[in-house]
């Protein structure tokens, strides 16, 4: 077997056998059972202790998500301050200047939402104490609300009637203490010895062999790397992210990377069937995501690996695939791979430029964040799916004649008003971005030619993936698109914090809700979830729901784009 | 009064389609937000049609084809509206064939102690009239003097008159049926226009029906889906300027309108009215439309043993001579015991001896005298001008009997009365002379077919419980051999309260059927209380349906049309959603292929033109309307096969149906279209 597809697939089965166990640890973790990282205890107890935790205090769902929000706002000051401040703070020996207010609101904002949205680059755009004190800070503890968020939700699924669904602080704690760190100074260690660059001296002065003199820029990457990366966080080190040969030195660092990125994720469904006691669900929820990922997957690896006919013609090799864009040593399969890992999650690191893909799968790169939820953000992405899972049982109950329930609890009109707020929230403010730049764009040459690198329908796929990539919290660019102007900042932004916060109280809240509902016992009319029929309305109802909606802005972008090249 | 009408007959339709004329008032559309957008747009593009010819801007396409697009949007509407009204009308034509029933007849109101001839219709609630022999009863009440036999076809199509009387649990009469016998003093409980029936009328006629619960969640979920389709085409419109295509106001509206859920949007109204309808078809009158729906949720059942699962009475089956009691001798004795015991049992007893031989013509009945059943000595039996002495009654009674005068209850007889007992029969045990002669053994019938029943219930899921008076060993065997899954024997009436009370706080829903006013708080207290028509005006105030035909198997028929109702709403809901696939296809090739070539590869379905495409997906999405109307009205059929399977059959016919029905539906009417174009 060719050596780079074989390549693929042992990263696919890595994945797969190292998340059931991971899974089964995380439940236990958010269970409050004994595990192996237990020696971490005294040390939450200290921060308990510091913050004025009660770590016994039971939250309602409402509670839990004021705990959330309110430490957000927290963090929001926090980073401002010290984004803006950063030029007169240590550990900046390449003397980095502060940022201005607006380029610190966005980078604030985006890394708050956990979406990692650049508009700067971080070899001068901040200094190793913001590298470490916002960027990373913000890297664990927001991936650590998302795991939080879903920690709550499981605890309001497995309960039968109860008021509470946990405590939101020792969930966050114990997601950052048991599960990112110890994981990020495992993939960390990896990475060092492959050596990435962990420390911190300024910018290095090299002369190359043609004689040339050039400043190379270095830093703890070692210690943020790892974290970008499980996090679902996605925003480099570097510019040019896990393109950079620093923070992606070789094959081994790329596939661990890259493993890095769903490794959590998955687990995060399989943790579900832990900690439900329902197995079989979480496999069948698992399934699908898999199934849906690995079509992305197959395709995307055919497209990149066949190139372009019409380059070929132009005389352009495509024996090793599209290369436009790509690292050699990643290949295109590896930069296939790790485009869908990154969409289908809400990472957005790149190993490579997304503008240069292939217009298909560019167009899956866009559908997968569209869809934005196989396996998705960590935490987050099975709370999206969960949604889709409301609307699926309510329309299935109905199909077997009976009141819609799910897990034991009726879904009523109001359940079915959030979700379907939720559901709508997606489409609606990347169509609405989309149109609005799209407008500007046609009645006036002068932005579109200022924004835009490409003319006609790329152009248009440059802007959609703009919008998709803010809304899905994902954070990667079709760099193409020249961003860094008043318009997408703000516009981006707005769609940032809309598409963070808004499905997580929903979704906290339609569990929270079921969960005080009273328990009804399974019957032989019960419909069963954790079938396959089940799992596959649920993939119908995401596709037509989710998909669809972008049907025809993606005929006008990708799919004209192919057509027409 | 089963009511076979075809589903579409003439007057009805006429009636409905002024009705669909009618509703087209945007206060009334209002209540149904995806029909009323549609309107909303219907609207904008005649506006538009209007501009266009009035200022000669050909920009929005030609007039001749963008008014035919208005003309199908349109009957879209009128198609949606004439679902809902046909719907209203069957609902009400069964009713009225109800009411028609109780015409205007002669009633004999009592005055102080004088008695006076009204009209039926000035009768108010309280007033109290007499009827005799022949006389219609004018207005639903409850007797409260004397007994009667009455002939209630006109309501049950039932033929055997049934006896009613004052004080018991049969005290109801209704209005429009006959006194066949003897003479009644009755108490009207409900006013013209204020009985059960006048209140399910108004509830089908819509201007006091309510939303259910799950009406009104469907209800979001189908907004939703319409607001995500307002956004796709509201955007589509900038799009398509950056790429410098021009798309009519027509195209987007047609766009708009294939894409949000019509089908069930239009047909969402008449589900819910059909399902009240088939309740009343079945002679059950539905208080609200959630009772019906809940209906289909019920876990558990609770059903009366007598008339539900054993025919109204036991019946003998075999004659127990004690030792040394010749066999004919008994049998002749139990014969003679029976002689004039009009009871169903004893009746039975007199058919079981003419079977084995023994006919009553035969016997010394001459100058006997009856002693006939009293609650006290729970014994009857004659005695003969012979001077012999024959008793049958309940074990207890003849015993004391049997000892007082110094025989013995011999060891052999108690066993043959424990053995009958096990076997779920009852003992009568004989007595001559004081002294036992044998035992009559009585069984219950179970009524044929009723395993089966319950057998469906059970693969639906539902859990049948049956409620009886008899002793647990009796109880136990009924429920083994009739196949229900638990019993309550020696049931008091607050002994089935607690049940429901502990099956709801385990979180299940419970039905029942009653007709005693000691029914009425549990019929209250039970999701689904299901109250005999015959029965007494609280067991009927308390329940939420009341069946005419007081017809305890009723219930599983109650169950089946919720579960129907459910399934219709889902099923459509799914096919109406499915169907977005292939309009997609149709529609948006369409609008870009003129400036944009290249996505000509997406007109997967060779439509003719895009003008052609447009117009078939338009015609489509209206045709579906009608042609669906018959299944929202009979019901999805439904069958206990489980829940996944259910699921499987279902999401097969209507999910990828209606994948696959508009490709080739668009595509024929295209075929069709395109002659014209």
């Amino acid at each position: 077997m060719n050596t780079e597809i074989l390549g693929v697939v042992l990263q696919v089965v890595l994945l797969v056998a190292i998340s059931w166990p991971l899974g089964r640890y995380i439940a236990k973790v958010y269970k409050g059972e004994r595990t192996l990282l237990d020696f971490w205890a005294p040390v939450e107890r200290k921060i308990y202790k510091i913050c004025g935790i009660d770590p016994a205090e039971e939250m309602n769902w409402k509670q839990f998500l004021k705990a959330l929000l309110t430490v957000n706002l927290f963090w929001f000051f926090w980073g401002m301050i010290l984004l803006v401040c950063q030029g007169w703070l240590p550990l900046n020996p390449d003397g980095n200047a502060g940022q201005t207010p607006d380029q610190a609101f966005n980078t604030c904002i985006s890394f708050m939402v956990n979406c990692n949205l650049q508009h700067y680059s971080g070899e001068s755009g901040l200094t190793y104490f913001t590298q470490l004190y916002v960027i990373m800070l913000f890297q664990f503890v927001t991936a650590a609300t998302g795991m939080a968020a879903l920690a709550g939700i499981f605890k309001a699924m497995a309960g039968k009637t109860v008021q509470t669904i946990g405590n939101f602080w020792v969930y966050l704690v114990k997601s950052v203490t048991r599960i990112l760190l110890p994981l990020s100074l495992i993939v960390g260690f990896i990475l060092i010895l492959n050596g990435t660059p962990m420390g911190f001296d300024g910018k290095q002065t090299l002369t190359t062999m043609e004689g040339a003199t050039q400043e190379i820029s270095q830093g703890p990457t070692a210690a943020i790397v790892p974290i970008k990366q499980l996090g679902t966080n996605g925003g480099g080190y570097f510019g040019s992210n896990s393109s950079h040969p620093l923070e992606n030195p070789n094959y081994l660092t790329n596939a661990t990377e890259c493993w890095s990125i769903l490794i959590i994720a998955m687990s995060m469904v399989f943790a579900l069937g832990f900690y439900l006691q329902r197995k079989k669900l979480a496999a069948w929820i698992y399934g699908v995501m898999l199934a849906a990922f690995l079509t992305t997957v197959c395709f995307s690896v055919h497209f990149e690996m066949q190139g372009s006919e019409q380059i070929a013609e132009m005389g352009i090799s495509q024996e090793i695939g599209s290369m436009e864009g790509k690292e050699i040593r990643n290949g295109s399969a590896g930069t296939a791979l790790w485009a869908m890992v990154t969409t289908v999650t809400s990472n957005g690191s790149v190993n490579g430029m997304h503008d240069s893909l292939t217009p298909l799968t560019g167009m899956l790169t866009m559908l997968n964040m569209q869809i934005n939820c196989w396996f998705g953000g960590v935490g987050v992405g099975f709370m999206n799916y969960y949604t889709f899972i409301i609307i699926a049982v309510f329309i299935s109950g109905l199909m077997v004649g009976r009141t819609p329930e799910f897990l034991g609890k009726k879904i009523e009109a109001r359940e079915m008003k959030i979700a379907v707020i939720v559901a709508l929230l997606h489409p609606f403010v990347i169509l609405t971005g989309t149109a609005l730049s799209s407008f500007l764009a046609a009645h006036s040459p002068e932005l579109a030619s200022a924004w835009l690198n490409n003319p006609s329908f790329h152009g248009f796929s440059e802007m959609l993936y703009e919008y998709t990539s803010s809304a899905a919290n994902n954070g990667s660019g079709f760099e193409g698109l020249v961003d860094n102007t008043p318009f997408w900042n703000i516009s981006t932004g707005i769609v940032l914090i809309l598409s963070r916060y808004l499905p997580i109280v929903g979704q906290v809240a339609i569990a929270g809700l079921l969960a005080q509902k009273k328990y009804i016992p399974e019957s032989a009319g019960t419909l069963k979830t954790d079938t396959g029929t089940f799992s596959l309305m649920t993939f119908a109802v995401i596709f037509i729901v989710a998909a669809l909606s972008f049907f025809p802005a993606l005929t006008l972008g990708p799919i004209a784009d192919t057509l027409s090249f | 009064m089963k009511n076979n009408k075809a589903l579409f007959s003439k007057d009805l339709v006429v009636a409905s389609i002024g009705q669909s004329f009618r509703k087209l008032d945007p206060r009334i559309m209002f209540r149904n937000p995806i029909m009323f957008t549609v309107e909303v747009v219907t609207f904008v593009l005649l506006l538009v049609i209007v501009y266009s010819a009035a200022v000669g801007d050909a920009s929005q396409g030609g007039f001749a084809y963008n008014m035919v697009l208005f003309v199908v949007l349109f009957l879209t509407l009128l198609f949606a509206n004439f679902a809902e009204a046909i719907a209203e009308a069957r609902g009400k034509a069964q009713a009225d064939s109800l009411r028609k029933t109780r015409e205007e007849t002669p009633a004999k109101l009592r005055v102080g102690k004088d008695m006076k001839i009204v009209s039926s219709s000035t009768l108010k609630k309280g007033d109290i009239f007499e009827c005799e022999a022949g006389d219609t009863i004018p207005m639903d009440g409850e007797i409260i003097e004397g007994l009667a036999s009455i002939d209630e076809s006109a309501i049950t199509g039932e033929s055997a008159p049934v006896i009613r009387e004052a004080g018991g649990d049969k005290s109801s009469v209704t209005g429009g049926t006959k006194v066949l016998s003897d003479h009644i003093v009755v108490r009207v409980t409900a006013g013209q226009g204020q009985s059960f029936l006048d209140k399910m009328i108004a509830l089908v006629e819509g201007a006091s029906r309510q939303k259910t619960p799950n009406e009104i969640a469907l209800t979001i979920l189908l907004a939703g889906f319409t607001l995500v389709f307002v956004i796709v085409c509201m955007t589509l419109k900038p799009f398509a300027d950056y790429v410098q295509t021009n798309i009519t106001i027509a195209a987007l509206v047609s766009l708009f309108v294939c894409l949000i859920p019509t089908t069930i949007g239009g047909l969402l109204s008449a589900i819910g009215i059909a399902g009240m309808d088939r309740a009343l078809r079945a002679n059950v009158i539905t208080k609200s439309g959630k009772a019906v729906e809940t209906a289909g949720d019920i876990d558990t059942l609770l059903l009366d043993k007598t008339g539900t699962i054993t025919i109204g009475n036991r019946k003998a089956t075999k004659f127990h001579a004690a030792e040394g009691v010749d066999k004919d001798a008994f049998i002749d004795a139990c014969l003679l015991s029976s002689v004039a015991d009009e009871t169903p049992e004893g009746k039975s007893i007199v058919e079981l001896g003419r079977e084995s031989g023994h006919r009553m013509r035969n016997l010394p009945t001459a100058g006997a005298r009856m002693i006939r059943f009293s609650a006290e000595t729970k014994c009857s039996g004659v005695d003969l001008a012979d001077g012999r002495r024959i008793r049958k009654g309940a074990y207890e009674a003849i015993r004391r009997i049997a000892e007082e005068s110094g025989h013995p209850f011999t060891k052999e007889v108690n066993e043959l009365v424990t053995a009958i007992t096990s076997n779920g029969g009852t003992p009568l045990v004989v007595s001559e002379n004081e002294r036992i002669i044998g035992v009559i053994e009585l069984q219950d019938i179970i009524k044929p077919g009723i395993q089966e029943r319950f057998e469906r219930l059970r693969r639906m899921g539902v859990k049948t419980v049956m409620v009886t008076g008899d002793n647990p060993l009796t109880a136990k065997y009924i429920a083994e051999k009739a196949g229900v899954d638990d019993y309550i024997a020696e049931a008091k009436p607050e002994d089935k309260m607690e049940y429901i009370k502990a099956e709801q706080q385990r979180g299940k829903l419970v039905a029942m059927m009653g007709d005693g006013t000691n029914d009425a708080p549990a019929l209250a207290q039970a999701d689904v209380g299901v109250a005999m028509n015959s029965g007494t005006q609280a067991a009927k105030e308390a329940g939420n349906m009341v069946d005419l035909d007081n017809d305890p198997t009723k219930l599983i028929e109650i169950v089946e049309i919720g579960k129907q109702l459910l399934m219709t709403r889902g099923t459509l809901t799914t096919f109406s959603i499915a169907n977005d696939v292939a309009k997609y296809f149709a529609i948006v090739p369409a609008l870009f292929m003129a400036s944009i070539p290249a996505l000509g590869a997406l007109n997967i379905m060779g439509l003719h033109s895009p003008q052609s495409a447009i117009l078939s997906a338009v015609i489509f999405n209206a045709v579906i309307i009608p042609i669906l109307i018959p299944l929202a009205l009979r019901g999805v059929k439904y069958k206990p096969i489980g829940a996944s399977a259910l699921l499987r059959r279902n999401l097969l016919i209507y999910g990828l149906g209606g994948v696959i029905a508009p490709f080739v539906g668009i595509k024929l009417i295209d075929m069709f279209v395109s002659i014209f174009m």
